[in-house]
Order: structure tokens, then sequence, then C-alpha cells
């Protein structure tokens, strides 16, 4: 299926977990957030939320700002 | 009577303690080992980070600003840059706290134009009302308009921070007496966020009664900036130990410093 990874059309798995897509984009331990259709997933969701077809996911980190 | 100087003089945020008022953001720098440098020259306690699209994939070990930032030192101060509705800002508090795991103070900015940076006020009154009914710790970046500071402040923002000058544009503060009437107006922090040029910028709005400063270019874009960080910090210090001792009233004529009497020849 596609999703809307950070703007990007992405092709993953059917029924991919939060949690494999981290652990595929190898950001596990990393300091980062995620939200899936504008709403905050939490990390401690991250194993059961499962993505749909065409989610819009983006995930953050802290950059240098002002 | 014990002086206060600047250094028993504790700014208090939040249920928290500090002794520097000096903000400081982390944008702009070379690299990430000037970053840290600065803000050890700048005696900051409390530092802005905003929050971006990871790179995925391209630069893996690549150091994250948060690796330089120790949270037992540091209260990392999330903001909401870059946003110019209420929408992505509270989105943006949203993660920052998901990613700062539950921390939840953060710095309100709405923006509303491009070429001044200047605030979407409205829009900063509606996203500051959704913030702190949502549990937020708010400062919120305003402009320097009296009235709006108030009603910040009566939303339930923990620090109002007006505008000095345009963000980045280190004009100084360009509105004394508006900062002057916020800050006597206020029972909140006030803090001038944005438009401190030099060193002497920081001292004036100490001088006016400013709880803090909040500043990055003036630092980040400086010829030296570990050398304007220090400089900056001694700003602040030099600002508010002049604020706590009362400046003299200005007189339009002359005062002799030296005796009149005793003078041994006529004049």
């Amino acid at each position: 299926m596609q999703i809307i990874l950070n703007g990007a059309a992405t092709e993953v798995a059917d029924a991919l977990t939060m949690a494999e897509l981290i652990e595929q984009l190898k950001l596990g331990g990393r300091r980062l957030a995620v939200e899936v259709n504008a709403e905050l997933v939490p990390r401690s969701r991250f194993s059961e939320h499962r993505l749909a077809p065409q989610d819009q996911v983006e995930i953050i980190h802290a950059v240098g700002g002002g | 009577m014990p002086i206060e100087t600047a250094a028993t003089d504790r700014f208090t945020l939040a249920g928290r303690e500090y002794s520097s008022r000096l903000l400081v953001g982390t944008g702009k720098y070379k690299d990430m080992a000037e970053t840290a440098r600065a803000i050890e020259a700048s005696g900051a306690e409390i530092v802005t980070v905003a929050v971006r699209r990871t790179n995925l994939g391209q630069t893996p070990g690549e150091p994250n600003i948060l690796d330089i930032l120790p949270p037992e030192r540091y209260t990392i101060l999330p903001n909401t840059a870059g946003c110019y509705d209420v929408e992505t800002a509270v989105r943006t508090c949203r993660l920052a706290r998901e990613l700062l795991d539950g921390h939840n103070l953060v710095k309100l900015e709405v923006l509303g134009d491009e070429k001044t940076l200047f605030p979407d006020v409205i829009a900063t009154l509606k996203a500051a009302e959704e913030l702190v009914k949502d549990g937020f710790q708010v400062m919120v970046y305003t402009n320097d308009d009296p009235i709006v500071a108030r009603q910040l402040e009566e939303i339930g923002c923990i620090a109002v921070m007006p505008l000095a000058a345009p963000i980045g544009s280190g004009l100084g503060i360009r509105n004394p007496l508006n900062i002057r009437t916020i800050v006597e107006n206020a029972h909140v922090p006030i803090l001038v966020d944005a438009g401190v040029g030099t060193a002497s910028d920081a001292a004036v709005a100490m001088e006016l009664g400013c709880d803090g400063v909040l500043m990055n270019t003036a630092i980040a874009a400086a010829r030296d900036p570990i050398l304007m960080a220090s400089a900056m910090r001694k700003g602040i210090e030099a600002g508010r130990e002049a604020y706590l001792a009362g400046r003299m009233a200005p007189k339009r004529f002359a005062s002799a410093s030296s005796p009149i009497e005793g003078l041994f020849f006529q004049h």
C-alpha cells in the first residue's frame, strides 16, 4: 500500500504497524514524535497502531531554532 | 537588608527557579559545536528548539540538537516557529510534548506574514486558549500591544513575550514605552522576545523591568557568536542590576559631583 511519509508517496507493506515502520526506517531509539493524518500517535501505541492506505505520516524531531 | 544583585535575584518560571534571565535559541549557528559553545558562554538555562520533519535515511548518526542539551542542565523550550495558523501551532505543541516525554512548556508563536514575522494576534489568542485548556504551559510571542499582552495573561499564559522589533532584525527596542506599560500591568513574567541586536539592547530591556530576554540571531549572526553570547550575558545582568538599583532621576542641567564648600580660591 502507499502512504505519504513526510510528504513523499512511499510504498510499504499492508497493515504495517508504526513500530515496524520506525524499525524499517532505522529510527529506533531516536528522539522523535509521530502524527498520522494530523493526529498524534504516542510512542506507547506504536506497536498497535496499524497504518492504512494513503495515511499521511509525519515523523518529526527537534532542530535548532529560535 | 541584603543587597539584591543579579547573582542572588532568581527568575521563577513555571515553578522552577533560574539564575539566568537570558533565554537563547539554537538556530542559525555554523554547526552543533558552535551552538553548544554559544549556549555555554551565554549562561542560559532555558533554550529553544524547533520541531521539523526528520531526515529519512539521509544522514544516519547525525547529531541531534537534544544531544547537546542535557535535560538535567537545560529546560527545553520547543517553539511553533513557522506556524501561520491555530491548527498547525497546536499540532506542533502536541508533537513537541510527545517528543519531550510529556514536558508541557512551549513557546507559542503564530505568525501573520513572512515579511515582518509579526504575530497574528487573533490566531495567537485562539491557539493560546486551546493550548492552556490542553494543559500546556504557554510562553507566548506577541507584539508590543499592552492590551493583547493583558488578554494573553488572562487566558492563562505563564509568560508573555512581546517583540522588541521584528524577529532577526537586530533593530533593538523600538517601543520602550509600550514594553514598560506591559511590564507594569503584568502579573506573569514579561520577556522581550525578538529584535535585540546587541548587548545594550538586552540591558535596556532589563532596565525597563522585563523579567528576561529571549534571543537567537543577535548571538548567532555576530561575527564572533561566542563572544557575543558572553556580552549578552553581561548586558542582561547589568540591566537587571540597574533596574533593581533604581536609576537616578534625569535632570536637565548639571549637578556638581565635588563639594562646593571649601574651595580655596574665588570663582
